[in-house]
């Protein structure tokens, strides 16, 4: 009977063991991994994503092998066995707990501040280009401020899917509006930075850009902003990730970075399809 | 002598009728045993839902027979519709939540047994602990009732966020009646869970019998009571939540439905409310509302493991001192969930901070686990196994924690499948193998007779290895991006994920048939298990000196137990073998206390 | 507070058994020693039923708690807060409450020392519990008078948040002000046929003190932010 235990605990080790080391490896190898980053401000998360999961891969292999090696080791003993003392006792693995793990997630947590504040403490630069990107049940729409700068306000009674007034704008009474672009994709020059204005129209949603290491929930109510900048052409996903109804899983919109020359040339191609 | 402890409680006679001794009865073993079948009913209910929205999300278009019997236009042809898979993960998550995780762990074995091992006949008061049941009850009947009403269930997921879910029908099916009788079922789980906290605390303090001290009681008793605590505030939070977001329902109040808003080209008709709002109410009760689920299993697994291993935990009052800290620290965390969310980005600095910090309790908890194993005479059994299977998974779970508190990596992971494998773990897993261990272990005492081991084995066996292969995965699949709540993935650069979609989803369906096993056991068991001794597992506490299994009307037979020693003497020499029952005389050497 | 531990009444046999240094919850039962006198009663664990009512206070307090930090954020969150004056009937129900807390005082202690036996009674113990519940029905009455008096004015439940909140706060109070009522019912019935603890009533009126303070602070409260 005791030997079955025995001979089941040792079982149970070594599963844990495989569990362990099997779950490590596509983290190792990176088999499914962040894309490649495109931002400015994203290698400092990128650098914390890589130190946290050192560190967490090393408490969780460290904590699974000792799990298993004692399952392994103390699984129904000899019934005269004598019951022993971890070495140190539990002061010694508080003392441990606190000095180990106390400074690594302090020091995790400073550093992470540090690429956090980086992101969100520093103001957009005077020369960032404005965007504003509103969010509504089930789709993104963008609209640029055109030559003079300014956006017009939006007129929530004016809103018409229908008429494809997506922001309620007065392009009859409102100066600043005659000139705004919406536009269904985001498009932003490479190497510049974009102030993006978020505007909620009904729920909540979110915008996120996994190659960006931009993610940032829209606030009904509240107009949030949040500036960045791409650094390689290209064409990227925008998915939406606060769940907003029955079209979340569908809602999304594409940004693609060009050159300066490019997006210039489509920008003058969008305004004139307004 | 004349023991005073006799008059503590209002006495109530033994009920006569089949009424009053297995539906309203006042009997805390009863009421235990009534929140366990709530919670077996509900777990499969929820694990039922997650089969047919895993089945979903591999195999989109598929038909799924029987399907319309449950929704009237969710399932036109048996296929489910976008909005029909977000109101099934809304239940699944809610009820999961609240009437398992909160329900079985806690009221049901802690119902069952902290009046026992504190050595009380009952609760205090008995009548408020039948309605706590009986109110946790009709809160499932009314969360169950979204199915068959208007346009289904609400789908915005168990938080519910606004105004999504305050704006009424206009933002999508099941947004109108169903928020309303989800945030009702709510609102009555919290006032039955408010009645349960009081029992058990009232319980914890005032009715321990004569030499039982607070450092003499259990684990499992400490764990209880520091549970009870957090519930009482954080529900008590909670249902003030719930009125707000029903008024905004039917009273056109606006807490949290901002101005301006625009759906299908009409203005909403409300003022100025605070989408964030919610978000704070919601998670000041959230957070705490997890360790709510964990606390009690960290109990079990402490009171089962040092049974099996037949020595005391390195330190007892180490692991006191850390569940409390956990729930102390519950309540610092909350906005760790609402790093992105738009609240002040210095604030989400100021909440990662305890986040990190609570990492440290955690680690000792499991590093006292692990000491505890050095050195033990461990026994391997199911309520073992599935106790050191908890140990392993909380560690899993516990480690992906370490990312999503720091908010400059949540950026990338927030509203990912991380999220979701991070919760799974340590909630779908951990915490319900910490059931499972208390099942396999206090069957016997609750029904005098002793699951079959096999049987329990081979459920370990699969519930263990299956629920890696599930919930192992989500992590990989959050790191490359995969948002959560989308019931299917149309995105260009979600395609090369989808084989890992179908691998999760057909473990899940192994792991869900495999639980049938501990099914066919439990029932098996009830009635052809071989008879249990009233100690089988040669354990302290004072819940197997009852003089009957199980025991008696009023616990102990009209003797009230003496305790003369701590909770855990294993591994000296007694009369008895390696151990002395809490609440025997014979004085022994003792084990003291690792300081 | 609850509980402490010490020992129990010594009763003649003695406990020499060296584990039994530490004792349970001490004295429990109905019995009030000391003939009466409360110092003396103090010394002694109060039963379940007072560790209880602090339970129950303390997560009415969290549900308030929570009512205020929304009311807080709400008013912080946009421009359409619009307040308003309170309608003075409020401070009158206010001193009603207070003195009600007042009577049920006095009352609590006749209660006692008539069901210690201390004193001769002359007139009946339970004349300031009945005041004390009239003085509460007066309250609710005058509650409702107010909301009355603001739906006159057109000012309802949905008007203006600040608004949703005055009814919301005054409704919840005055919910559980009724539940403090028929606590007082209860103590006054159970008086009458001679059954009541003195637990029960200890913990009656320490729910209904808690009512008025809470009112205090919820006048408060509406009225900084009214």
């Amino acid at each position: 009977m005791a030997a079955k235990g025995r001979t089941m605990g040792r079982i149970f080790a070594v599963t844990i063991l495989v569990i362990a080391i099997g779950s490590a490896i596509p983290i190792l190898r990176h088999t499914w991994w962040m894309p490649q980053d495109i931002s400015t401000h994203g290698a400092p998360i990128d650098e914390q994503m890589s130190e946290t999961m050192a560190e967490a891969g090393i408490c969780f292999l460290a904590s699974q092998i000792l799990l298993a090696a004692f399952i392994w080791k103390f699984s129904n003993p000899k019934p005269d066995s004598k019951i022993k003392t971890f070495p140190g006792g539990a002061s010694g693995l508080v003392i441990a707990a606190f000095l180990l793990v106390g400074t690594e997630v302090l020091a995790l947590g400073a550093f992470g501040a540090k690429a956090w504040a980086k992101i969100y403490f520093t103001p957009a630069a005077a020369n960032a280009l404005p965007v504003q990107a509103q969010a509504g049940q089930f789709a993104f729409y963008f609209r640029y401020p055109g030559p003079d700068g300014k956006f017009g306000p939006i007129h929530p009674d004016m809103v018409s899917e229908a008429n494809q007034n997506f922001y309620g704008i007065d392009i009859n009474n409102d100066q600043d509006a005659k000139d705004d672009i919406v536009t269904a994709e985001m498009a932003i020059p490479v190497n510049r930075e974009v102030n993006l204005l978020m505007h909620s129209k009904d729920v909540g949603h979110s915008f996120f850009v996994p190659e960006l290491r931009v993610q940032q929930d829209f606030v009904p109510g509240l107009d949030v902003a949040i500036h960045f900048t791409a650094t390689k052409i290209g064409r990227y996903e925008i998915v939406c990730t606060q769940l907003c109804g029955l079209g979340h899983y569908n809602m999304k919109a594409y940004l693609s970075v060009m050159s300066q020359q490019d997006y210039d040339d489509w920008l003058k191609k969008e305004a004139a399809l307004q | 002598m004349h023991d005073m402890s006799a008059q503590a409680v209002q006495h109530h006679a033994p009920p006569t009728s089949f009424i009053g001794k297995h539906v309203f009865s006042l009997d805390h073993k009863v009421i235990g045993k009534q929140y366990y079948a709530l919670a077996l009913v509900a777990v499969v209910i929820g694990m039922v839902l997650s089969w047919l929205m895993r089945i979903h999300l591999a195999w989109p278009s598929a038909k799924i027979p029987l399907l319309h019997y449950l929704s009237a236009n969710g399932a036109a042809g048996n296929v489910m519709t976008p909005e029909y898979y977000l109101q099934l993960m809304t239940m699944h998550g809610t009820i999961m939540v609240f009437f398992v995780l909160t329900t079985a762990p806690f009221a049901a074995f802690g119902n069952y047994f902290l009046p026992i091992q504190v050595g009380a006949e009952d609760m205090p008061f008995p009548h408020f602990n039948m309605m706590s049941f009986w109110v946790t009850f009709v809160s499932f009947l009314v969360m169950i009732a979204s199915f068959f009403v208007g346009d289904g269930p609400t789908l915005g997921g168990w938080t519910q966020y606004a105004p999504l879910s305050a704006i009424g029908p206009a933002s999508g099916p099941g947004q109108g009646m169903g928020v309303v009788l989800w945030a009702s079922s709510i609102a009555i789980f919290c006032v039955g869970q408010l009645l349960g906290s009081l029992n058990f605390i009232t319980t914890t303090l005032d009715m321990r019998t004569r030499g039982m001290s607070l450092w003499r009681l259990p684990l499992t008793a400490w764990a209880w009571f520091i549970t009870s605590v957090m519930g009482l505030t954080a529900f008590a939070v909670l249902m003030p939540a719930c009125i707000l977001l029903i008024l905004d329902h039917v009273a056109g109040t606006s807490f949290f439905v901002a101005s301006n808003l625009v759906i299908s080209d009409q203005v909403q008709p409300h003022s100025g409310g605070s989408t964030l709002l919610w978000q704070h109410l919601f998670w000041f009760f959230g957070h705490p509302e997890v360790y709510i689920a964990i606390v009690p299993g960290m109990g079990i697994v402490s009171h089962v493991l040092i049974t099996n291993m037949r020595r005391p935990l390195l330190s007892h009052r180490v692991m006191v001192y850390s569940m409390g800290a956990l729930a102390v620290l519950s309540y610092m965390v909350y906005g760790h969930h609402m790093f992105v969310s738009g609240m002040n980005p210095f604030s989400s600095l100021a909440f990662s901070f305890p986040t990190l910090i609570i990492t440290i309790p955690s680690t000792i908890v499991v590093l006292i686990w692990l000491g505890s194993l050095y050195g033990s005479k461990l026994r391997i059994n199911s309520a073992s196994l599935f106790s050191l299977g908890f140990i392993s998974m909380f560690i899993s779970g516990g480690v992906s924690g370490f990312f999503l508190a720091q908010p400059s990596i949540d950026i990338m992971l927030h509203a990912t499948y991380f999220v979701v494998g991070h919760f799974h773990l340590v909630m779908a897993v951990a915490a319900i193998f910490g059931i499972f261990a208390g099942t396999y272990f206090w069957f016997p005492k609750m029904t005098g007779r002793m699951m079959n081991e096999t049987l329990g084995k081979i459920h370990f066996w699969l519930s263990f290895v299956g629920a890696y292969c599930i919930f192992m995965p989500f992590h990989y699949l959050g790191l490359a991006g995969n948002v959560r709540r989308y019931q299917a993935f149309v995105d260009d650069y979600l395609q090369p994920l989808l084989p890992v979609h179908k691998f999760i989803t057909v473990a899940a369906l192994v792991t869900g048939a495999a639980q049938l096993v501990f099914l066919y056991n439990l029932v098996y068991s009830r009635f052809r298990g071989e008879r249990a001794a009233d100690n089988p597992w040669q354990a302290t506490s004072l819940e197997w000196s009852t003089p009957t299994t199980p025991p008696p009307f009023d616990n102990f037979g009209g003797q009230h137990p003496v305790v003369y020693h701590d909770p855990y003497q294993f591994g000296i020499e007694a009369s008895s073998g390696d151990y002395v029952m809490q609440n025997s005389p014979e004085e022994i050497h003792t084990v003291r206390d690792e300081e | 507070m609850a509980t402490t531990v010490h020992d129990p009444p010594k009763s003649g046999t003695d406990q020499k058994h060296p584990a039994l240094t530490t004792t349970g919850n001490g004295n429990r039962g109905g019995v009030l020693p000391g003939g009466g006198n409360l110092r003396e009663v103090r010394q002694y664990s109060p039963p379940p039923a007072s560790t209880g009512i602090w339970v129950g206070i303390a997560a009415i307090a969290m549900t308030f708690a929570a009512f205020t930090s929304a009311l807080i954020v709400r008013k912080g969150s946009s421009n359409d807060w619009q307040p308003f004056t309170l309608p003075i009937i409020l401070y009158l129900n206010s001193v009603l409450l207070l003195a009600s807390s007042v009577t049920l005082e006095v009352g609590r202690r006749r209660v006692a020392a008539f069901m210690a036996g201390v004193k001769a009674q002359r007139a009946n113990p339970a004349r300031w519990l009945y005041v004390t519940l009239t003085l509460g029905v007066f309250f609710v009455a005058g509650q409702y008078a107010a909301w009355k008096q603001l739906r006159a004015q057109g000012v309802f439940l949905a008007t203006n948040p600040s608004s949703s909140f005055f009814y919301l706060l005054t409704a919840v109070h005055a919910l559980h002000v009724l539940g403090g009522l028929a606590g007082l019912l209860l103590v006054i019935g159970r008086l009458r046929s001679c059954v009541l603890r003195r637990s029960t009533l200890d913990i009656a009126s320490r729910y209904w003190h808690f009512m008025d303070v809470l009112w205090l602070y919820l006048l408060l409260l509406l009225w900084m932010t009214l």
